[in-house]
């Protein structure tokens, strides 16, 4: 194992770590790690820029994904999207954050197994729709919830989001991760089907759930404990008054 | 192709250029300028780079993380509808409102599973290459004509409200892609080499444990750094995984692959370097603390790392 491996390059995870512990604006240091990453490898100034902007090229299609939808949202919001979206699940009165989100997880995890994986996403699915309607269905059972608690049910629906999507879509036969696994592991003589493949993700997939699943049964009832008490206050606003 | 991803990016570029000519006509934005030159920038990287030298890109990029580095890249004010309008709207409209919400993944979903090999006189419609993007595209503009119709808006006013949200999300919207950047320069320089040489030189591997644990954890670990499973899988499977773990060790090479992969993603999970989904939905569900996805995930993540020592110990 002696071969000359240049450990120089290690400096730009060095920066990278420390400007995010220390919080600089993550632009920056994405972009000072560029350069001194660069440098470590004995990059001239201009490969680093050109790299840097070839790069940034490639990858043009990624923030389509958050950008193009904005439009739609926004308008429908203007409209009352939110408002609509909590009233929504107010009239489901068995519907607690919990539950909601493990149907959520659910439907996610199996939907992206299926092939499905653009059923869900931040920008057009979480910010309009499952978050209001988490924040409807704790504001019917508790009233208007402390700022902490509401930020963390809503990290919460982003989390939900992420775990249900990189679970269900890596046991998709077609997906990208299983043809670069396999394509790699031919690469190093090594033959398995790709289906096997997905097969052998299923027990992590199902772990995944499950260990989600608990804790959004806990969160339920850490809210109930913390706030429960202070339901007696008749917080069923206009929900029902105009049934 | 009729329907190519270059059409993407132009509606990309121009709907970030109106978002800067919006900004630039602003008075009363605190931070026209500097703000403005951000999306103008960005919006040049859809519409003309391609065209230009890489290094002018190149210096581009370094200039617009300048901007948002020093906080040049600011909120403007914008009228909302009074609540009592928008709840009348959202009465009127009730469920109608989730139709084009609901309207752009189910197009995205028709097109990337059913229309995908769809050919007009020989010439396939959709860019073979970019299914997904093309489809959420067409989705978009489905959801964008069906928006305006029922709330009888204009799009104009939609792409007041796209710019609206633009400016909330900031750098945001910009950070996955530098990223990735970052991801294909790190793989030039040979970041993974090194890694892959560390731990593969210091560690001891003589027990079956240890190698497994070394596996699943450093996968996560690498993912961490690098923000991506995809850039762990080969430098992880080629340092540890198909030496050790199937070379000495005699593992199913597909249980080791799943299991490790899937171990990235649970490094993933626990990453600033994810920006696109840990960083950009605090942003878009405006949480204070833009690390609270990642806190509400390392449970969730550290749990299921466990779980695949003891699957990929057992299964292999």
């Amino acid at each position: 194992m002696q071969t000359t491996v240049n450990l120089w390059p290690l400096i730009g995870v060095l920066v990278i770590v420390i400007g995010f512990v220390l919080r600089f604006n993550p632009m920056l240091v994405v972009a000072l790690t560029a350069l001194a990453t660069g440098f470590a490898a004995a990059m001239p100034l201009e490969t680093i820029l050109a790299t840097i902007g070839t790069g940034f090229i490639k990858t043009r299609a990624l923030p389509l994904i958050i950008l193009l939808p904005l439009a739609i949202i926004g308008l429908l919001e203007r409209h009352g999207l939110r408002e609509h979206a909590q009233h929504f699940i107010g009239r489901i009165r068995s519907a607690t954050v919990g539950r909601l989100l493990i149907a959520y997880l659910f439907v996610r995890e199996t939907t992206a197994a299926l092939g499905l994986t653009s059923l869900g996403g931040h920008p057009q699915m979480v910010r309009p729709l499952l978050a209001p309607m988490a924040e409807g269905a704790a504001e019917n059972r508790y009233g208007k919830l402390p700022e902490a608690v509401r930020y963390r049910l809503l990290a919460l629906c982003a989390a939900t989001d992420n775990i249900g999507l990189f679970f269900g879509e890596d046991i998709f036969v077609a997906f990208g991760a299983i043809a670069l696994m396999h394509t790699f592991l031919l690469g190093s003589g090594i033959d398995v089907e790709p289906l096997h493949i997905a097969f052998w993700g299923i027990p992590t997939a199902i772990c995944a759930f499950i260990i989600h699943a608990v804790r959004l049964k806990r969160f339920d009832s850490r809210l109930e404990r913390e706030l429960g008490g202070q339901q007696a206050a008749p917080t069923l606003p206009a929900a029902v008054s105009q049934e | 192709m009729i329907l190519s991803i270059q059409y993407l990016y132009w509606l990309a570029g121009a709907i970030l250029a109106i978002t800067a000519l919006m900004t630039f006509t602003d008075k009363n934005h605190p931070k026209r300028w500097t703000t403005g030159l951000f999306w103008a920038l960005f919006s040049l990287v859809f519409l003309i780079a391609d065209l230009l030298p890489p290094v002018w890109v190149g210096i581009g990029v370094l200039l617009m993380a300048l901007i948002a580095g020093t906080g040049g890249v600011g909120l403007g004010r914008h009228g909302e509808l009074p609540p009592k309008k928008r709840q009348a709207s959202a009465q009127r409209l009730r469920n109608k409102l989730f139709i084009p919400a609901l309207a752009i993944p189910l197009v995205t979903v028709i097109g990337s599973v059913i229309v995908k090999d769809a050919h007009i006189g020989g010439v396939p419609l959709l860019d073979p290459k970019n299914v997904t993007f093309v489809s959420l595209g067409v989705g978009c503009l489905v959801a964008l004509a069906l928006a305006c119709w029922l709330t009888r808006d204009t799009p104009m006013q939609s792409m007041r409200e796209s710019r609206r949200l633009t400016e909330a999300l900031g750098w945001a919207l910009v950070l996955p892609q530098m990223l990735a950047m970052l991801g294909l320069l790190f793989n030039d320089a040979g970041v993974g080499k090194a890694v892959a040489h560390l731990t593969t030189a210091y560690i001891n591997m003589d027990y079956r444990l240890v190698a497994v644990t070394v596996y699943v954890v450093g996968m996560a670990l690498f993912t961490v750094v690098m923000g991506n499973g995809f850039a762990a899988f080969p430098v992880m499977t080629g340092g540890v995984g198909v030496p050790i773990l199937v070379g000495v060790y005699d593992a199913n090479p597909a249980v080791m692959a799943a299991i490790g992969m899937f171990s990235g993603y649970c490094g993933t999970l626990m990453t600033p370097m994810a920006a696109n989904f840990n960083i950009v939905p605090a942003a878009l569900l405006n949480l204070p603390d833009k690390n609270s996805v990642i806190k509400a995930q390392i449970p969730t993540a550290l749990a299921l790392l466990l779980v695949n020592i003891v699957l990929l110990y057992v299964l292999m």
